[in-house]
């Protein structure tokens, strides 16, 4: 009987590389973390750090290393859906993106819309992607390559692309609110936008979402009259 | 530099966009180009939410947008899967360079 063709963990693919990464980046992070609460005196909830040196981490809190995580999480996870030779793995892969996305909105104090992300987009986008993936994927050669391009021109159109987009994002001297606002629940106040200002958006959106509806089932629906 | 502003969630921005725009740009599989563009419509919700947050805070404009967004990428991944399938119903295949009947 002959083996499977690519059998799995044998040899260091990129897809492991990308996971040992971001587990590897976690693993410290963590261990970090452990180590400043346990050896500082006081509790770890939002003081910065005790014992570290002033300047660039004397405003270092707890959270901003999980940010660090987290953030870890969506940029590796999204680097496994661009470059994961098997589909299926890109799947999963944008699984890990959304997650870490919508733990990024927690940060940003946008908790209604942390939970439509992890709702919508995990429970209904990413689901609905998966059906497509185990519908239209032959199983025996999921293997194959996926890309048109090599791996190389990936990278290179990867590098070209963020480094312009991200001089300009820390070049750019943009107009911050000094002191922030403390968070507060936002979804009694996304109801009223949504219901006074914004009343014709989400009306017609409502229709979009008929429209689409009625489009996706009379599209995918198999020909029977062949 | 490590306390977190405005300037990280901008760059996680750009690498998701860049992210999403080279997996539109290099797979075969027309399945992993609608997940390339989820990643894209994912980079600009970041922006919004971020903008609104560091830039516009008491009011939540940005976050309005951004649940825009979510919404109107939930109904273009059902139509695009939708169309997706009924490719593959015809051609038995999603291979984005082979189904190229329409081509001289």
């Amino acid at each position: 009987m002959a083996d499977n063709p690519a059998p799995p963990g044998r040899k260091p693919t990129l897809e492991g590389i990308l996971g040992i990464g971001g587990l590897a980046i976690a693993a410290i992070a963590t261990v970090y973390f452990m180590v400043k609460v346990f050896a500082s005196p006081v509790g770890p909830e939002s003081a910065p750090l005790r014992g570290a040196a002033e300047g660039a981490l004397a405003e270092t809190r707890i959270s901003d290393m999980l940010f660090y995580a987290f953030a870890g999480l969506t940029v590796f996870s999204a680097a496994g859906v661009a470059f994961s030779r098997n589909i299926v793995y890109s799947a999963f892969s944008l699984l890990g993106a959304l997650l870490g996305i919508g733990a990024l909105f927690v940060y940003l104090a946008a908790d209604f819309l942390a939970v439509t992300q992890l709702l919508i987009y995990v429970g209904g986008v990413l689901v609905l992607v998966l059906f497509a993936v185990m519908l239209t994927s032959h199983i025996k050669d999921i293997h194959i390559s996926n890309s048109s391009v090599g791996l190389a021109a990936g990278l290179g159109a990867f590098l070209v692309t963020s480094v312009l987009l991200v001089v300009v994002a820390v070049k750019t001297p943009w107009k911050v609110v000094d002191p922030l606002p403390p968070a507060s629940p936002t979804a009694a106040t996304l109801g009223n936008l949504f219901l006074n200002e914004y009343v014709l958006p989400f009306e017609i959106s409502s229709v979009v979402l008929l429209a689409s509806l009625v489009g996706a089932v009379v599209m995918a629906r198999k020909d029977l009259k062949a | 530099m490590f306390h977190v502003h405005l300037v990280h969630f901008l760059i996680i921005g750009a690498v998701l966009f860049a992210l999403g725009f080279v997996t539109v740009v290099t797979r075969k599989n027309a399945v992993g180009i609608l997940m390339g563009v989820e990643l894209i419509l994912n980079a600009a919700n970041i922006n919004f939410v971020a903008f609104n947050h560091f830039s516009a805070s008491p009011q939540l404009t940005g976050q309005v947008f951004a649940i825009f967004v979510i919404l109107l990428a939930a109904a273009e991944a059902a139509v695009g899967l939708a169309i997706v399938l009924s490719i593959f119903q015809n051609f038995r295949t999603i291979d984005v360079t082979t189904t190229d009947l329409m081509r001289e």
